[in-house]
């Protein structure tokens, strides 16, 4: 059961501003699509591994090789705010 | 198979008309070019007024670019691409009031791979927001409509490119396609689309949906086409641990008529109600052109087919919700704060600037993938869902122990109208039915035109091939085309 | 055991950076102290459309780490997403392990209170480190710099094992010894490239079920750990003996006050959300793998110390001292092999030379002394040419200088004077104005001698060997 407290927490997890109507529209969506996934209740899943890749690939690596970075021209120039050569954010509160 | 009478009268007057050099293919156009006969300019012209007069009526583009100055050998037909795609110096918004204005330091590897082959990108191509669609309805910048029929959706969420191909506006564009939206948008709008097998292009550049399903592919007018853009994109990218160092083939190469002894299954999960009756005749006749050319014909079981949705829909909003994280009024992009304070001032500020710059459908599945990762229910749903991805897996892999190729319709309509699915989520899921197990797979899919229903709207067929095999898949699209030309047939715009 | 009955409990989970080259998922320079975001790309700046692959050195140095620490090496490896927001995470999600890290359960043995205990290890796992936070107050912002972001970091986890501040403290210096030796880090914690975060709880003497802990955080010596840690078991004797409850949170220590106070950010519980992390693809370990870098790994500090004090003769507390540095028991070792005698040499290093170090705050490979250069300065004592406290004056110059140990006994002019005929006048001297001590001297105190040695080195400054000295006046006066 998807409860109003369960979207808000959802909605706080995925830091998502959500009023409440918006809040019962996700909740009703919510539940609709996982009670359309409750069908993969009805398989056996016993002894299946689960696949994360499909490729079978493995032990891919890097050298520890240096490569150019940005500059710090470049990686300021899409920044939203940006001070002394850094991101500039709202003060945060330890 | 030769050319009919008419179809020569047709390719002729096409080829000399270089008012309609926007129609022509673009290994058409190379060889206008080579011989002397066009120049970049003239093709650059072309498409340019072919793009002014369509693309308010069908929004296909978001963004055109000024033709840079550029030296023209090696000379490339421009391929535009989908809004997800980095190019450096221009905006990539992925349709997203979040990322507007973003400009990326840098290209995605497709891209310069791109401009190597010389060629150039001449705008970004509308799509779903995120790509999370199948009908490009929800993007920032307005629907795309489907030349086809205005009235109608041209597929999602790589609706901006297989319109644009469609209409005329673009020769040849790249999509991506997480659960067939290559695929699907290509068989609404009468072109060719083709998810490779995953791990064949770097998805270096291309902004994540579902990391594990994602793949960059060609959206094109043709099958000749598909194989030369795939010639020019395919390949291993260091900067991507998902890229396979599997040697790149000349796709073109495949291109052959022949068909006898291909073994093509037929699974009963992908003819269920449900599908369109002309879907379903126009798709039926496809397999008996396949049977008269020698083929052998094989009805086959993929048994898990029909819990692919489910899966699908667990695994990629979980993958998406996580890859969006890093949306958050921080580093780039949108950032806002409400008028009035509700929690500390930076948590606001996630909260504030993610409610104003995604749309409803991300907004859904960010909170559906988050939902199932949540602690207590990843067993229940994300753990379960990708064992259920090893079952439709091993569903493939047996068939193609005997099958070349598998067949079925792309999609189980064809192209809907706009407004008709957006308020069931589920119904716009399940649109997406027959494409999503070859992502789960990491499988190559094409999708070709096969005909038109009674709306004069296109049918799309598909066809699946094991890991690695795009040569059989191109090689049986083509001996069907070359003798089914529905590709010659353009949409009135 | 305390005096209140109460046992306590303490794990410590340590964050090493490491010193690759690069960073752990893309090429940029791995580096401390630079300008803000000029080690940066798209990768470790989090871009839509970046991709991270695995720096191999780093997996190499996750399985240095378990083996030094006797763990298990996982043969399987894999990364996770370990997801929530703070500015100082591009992606919102940290590239981390969670269920197969590169190192299962191990234990690392620690001196203390003057037994060996073993502290047992959970585990040892790879991840990236978050970029930093400068907080200001005259723009009421905070600032973001992502050099840091990206930095390879293995993250080392105790057991709840350790009982007492002081054995925490040892554990970190064992650990960090043991760290050094491998060379995969500079285990600084004023630079940040080693970090240790501690769980601290109490339990009623007796009782093996845990008590609530609670999570310290920034510290910055190990003594400040220990200092928050007993600080901690105090606050929570205080408030169990008060019949409250222990609330689990985490603290920030503050060294200035010496007080803690409870992380407003952290109130919110954590749902981390791990899954695999899709972009990269998993890691098999081969037994060959590891048998390499068995190679690779060099003499411990435990094994090195108890091969010093056999192979050099020397007590296993001075070969402790010797070994608490790497580079510093590979220079004893380069000299011991000069000729010179263990037991000097050891003498020289662990008191004269460890003063220079401490003085100057560094290791023994940023000063100009060379093992050769040593050995000489010792052999010169030796053979009388310069009293031990000029040797330590020129040991003072050349650690700066590196000017060759004769060279500078000749500027300095600090031969000492050996010669009988020059000393003997200033002998007669000092024997003539003191008759008592002569007296004393001949009625069997020869030791009464160094009074007279010390005043005839006052009128030779520096210059008198005062061996040759007390010869002189045990000659001198027994002769008379």
């Amino acid at each position: 059961m998807i409860t109003k407290e369960t979207v808000s927490n959802i909605a706080s997890l995925s830091r998502l501003h959500i009023d409440d109507v918006q809040n019962a529209r996700f909740g009703k969506n919510l539940e609709d699509i996982l009670h359309y996934v409750e069908k993969l209740n009805k398989l056996d899943v016993t002894g299946v591994l689960p696949t994360t890749h499909v490729l079978r690939l493995e032990n891919v690596f890097r050298d520890d090789v240096v490569l150019p970075s940005l500059t710090q021209a470049e990686a300021l120039s899409f920044a939203i705010d940006s001070s002394t050569g850094h991101y500039k954010v709202p003060k945060v509160i330890e | 198979m030769p050319l009919t009478a008419a179809q020569v009268i047709i390719k002729f007057q096409r080829l000399l008309n270089s008012m309609d050099l926007f129609a022509l293919t673009a290994h058409e156009i190379m060889g206008l070019i080579v011989s002397g006969k066009v120049s970049a300019g003239d093709v650059a012209v072309s498409l340019r007024a072919r793009t002014v007069a369509c693309n308010p009526k069908t929004n296909a583009f978001i963004r055109i670019y000024d033709d840079p100055e550029r030296d023209e050998k090696p000379y490339c037909v421009p391929v535009a691409i989908k809004d997800n795609i980095c190019f450096k110096g221009h905006p990539v918004t992925c349709a997203s009031g979040i990322l507007k204005n973003f400009c990326p330091p840098y290209d995605a590897a497709v891209v310069e791979k791109i401009k190597s082959a010389g060629g150039v990108i001449p705008g970004a191509l509308n799509m779903d927001e995120f790509a999370f669609g199948s009908s490009t309805e929800s993007s920032v910048y307005g629907i795309t409509r489907n030349p086809w029929d205005l009235e109608r959706v041209p597929g999602g969420s790589s609706g901006g490119a297989a319109a644009a191909v469609a209409a005329g506006e673009a020769v040849w564009a790249l999509g991506s396609d997480t659960g067939g939206s290559i695929r699907q948008p290509a068989s609404f709008c009468g072109v060719v689309g083709l998810k490779p097998t995953y791990g064949r292009v770097s998805r270096y550049g291309l902004i994540a949906f579902g990391s594990s399903l994602d793949q960059i592919g060609p959206i094109t007018k043709d099958v000749t086409d598909c194989a030369a853009l795939m010639n020019i994109i395919s390949g291993f990218d260091m900067r991507d641990s998902t890229s396979v160092n599997v040697p790149v083939p000349d796709y073109c190469r495949s291109l052959t008529n022949n068909l006898k002894g291909l073994r093509i299954g037929i699974p009963g999960e992908y003819f269920i109600d449900g599908i369109e009756q002309e879907v379903l005749s126009t798709v039926r006749s496809a397999i008996d052109f396949f049977k008269k050319e020698g083929a052998v014909i094989k009805e086959i079981t993929l048994p898990h087919t029909e819990y692919a949705v489910a899966a699908y829909y667990i695994v990629a909003t979980a993958e998406a919700s996580s890859n969006l994280a890093r949306f958050d009024g921080v580093e780039y992009g949108l950032r806002a704060v409400p008028a009035k304070a509700r929690k500390a001032g930076i948590v606001d500020m996630y909260e504030e600037t993610r409610a104003r710059g995604f749309g409803d459908e991300v907004k859904r599945r960010i909170m559906l993938g988050t939902y199932v990762l949540s602690a207590g229910y990843y067993d229940a749903y994300y753990l379960r869902a990708q064992k259920v991805r090893t079952l439709i897996k091993n569903d493939f892999d047996r068939a193609f122990l005997d099958c070349d190729i598998i067949l079925s319709p792309t999609a189980p309509t064809t192209a809907f109208r706009i407004g008709e699915k957006t308020q069931d989520p589920i119904a716009m899921y399940l649109s997406d039915i027959f494409t999503i197990p070859a992502n789960l797979a990491g499988i190559p899919s094409i999708s070709i035109p096969c005909g038109f229903d009674g709306k004069k709207l296109p049918v799309g067929l598909q066809l699946m091939a094991a890991p690695f095999a795009e040569e059989i898949l191109l090689a049986s699209a083509f001996a069907y085309e070359q003798a089914h030309p529905w590709h010659l047939e353009r949409a009135k715009l | 055991m305390s005096l209140t009955g109460f046992e306590t409990v303490i794990g410590l989970e340590v964050h090493l950076q490491l010193n690759t080259a690069t960073k752990i998922f893309c090429g940029c320079r791995n580096v401390f102290g630079e300008d803000a975001n000029t080690s940066v790309c798209p990768v470790c700046l989090g871009l839509p459309g970046s991709l991270p692959v695995f720096n191999r050195k780093v997996l190499v140095s996750g399985i240095k780490v378990g083996l030094a620490l006797n763990c298990a090496i996982n043969t399987f490896v894999k990364f996770d997403r370990k997801n929530y927001y703070y500015p100082d995470l591009p992606k919102g999600y940290q590239i981390s392990q969670f269920d197969f890290p590169i190192a299962g359960k191990g234990f690392l043995p620690v001196l203390t209170d003057g037994k060996e205990k073993r502290i047992g290890i959970t585990r040892a796992h790879i991840e990236e480190d978050a970029g930093k936070l400068i907080h200001d107050d005259v723009q009421n912002a905070t600032l973001v710099d992502y050099n840091r972001t990206g930095t390879p970091l293995i993250e080392i986890v105790s057991e709840p094992d350790m009982r007492s501040p002081q054995e925490a403290f040892d554990y970190l210096t064992t650990l960090k010894l043991l760290l050094q030796y491998l060379d995969v880090s500079d285990c600084d914690m004023e630079k940040g490239s080693l970090r240790c975060d501690a769980n601290v709880s109490i339990r009623p003497a007796g009782e093996t079920k845990l008590g609530t802990k609670t999570e310290l955080k920034n510290m910055n010596s190990f003594s400040a750990v220990k200092r928050a840690i007993e600080h901690e078991v105090k606050r929570q004797t205080g408030l169990l003996l008060a019949g409250e409850k222990i609330v689990q949170q985490t603290l920030l220590w503050n060294e200035d006050k010496g007080i803690t106070t409870p992380m407003r950010s952290k109130e919110q519980a954590h749902d981390y959300r791990y899954f695999p992390e899709p972009d990269l693809v998993p890691f098999t370990v081969t037994s060959e793998e590891i048998e390499r870098v068995c190679q690779d790994v060099p003499e411990l500090p435990n094994a090195r110390l108890h091969r010093f004090a056999e192979q050099y003769s020397i007590s296993e507390y001075d070969a402790r001292i010797l070994v608490q540095d790497r580079v510093f028991a590979d220079f004893f070792e380069a000299a011991a092999g000069m000729g010179i005698e263990a037991k000097k040499l050891c003498n020289w290093m662990n008191s004269p030379l460890m003063k220079e170090l401490n003085d100057r705050k560094c290791r023994i490979n940023a000063l100009k002394l060379t093992p050769a250069a040593l050995v000489a300065l010792i052999t010169r004592v030796e053979d009388g040419t310069i009293s031990n406290l000029s040797g330590k004056e020129v040991l003072a110059d050349i650690v700066i200088s590196g000017t060759a140990v004769d060279d500078l006994i000749k500027t300095k002019g600090l031969a000492q004077i050996s010669d009988d005929s020059a000393l003997e006048s200033v002998v007669d001297a000092i024997l003539g104005e003191n008759p008592q001590v002569v007296e004393q001297i001949r009625s069997g105190k020869p030791g009464a001698a160094g009074f007279l040695v010390g005043q005839a080195m006052k009128r030779l400054p520096g210059k008198a060997n005062p061996k040759k000295l007390n010869e002189l006046i045990q000659r001198r006066v027994t002769n008379v």
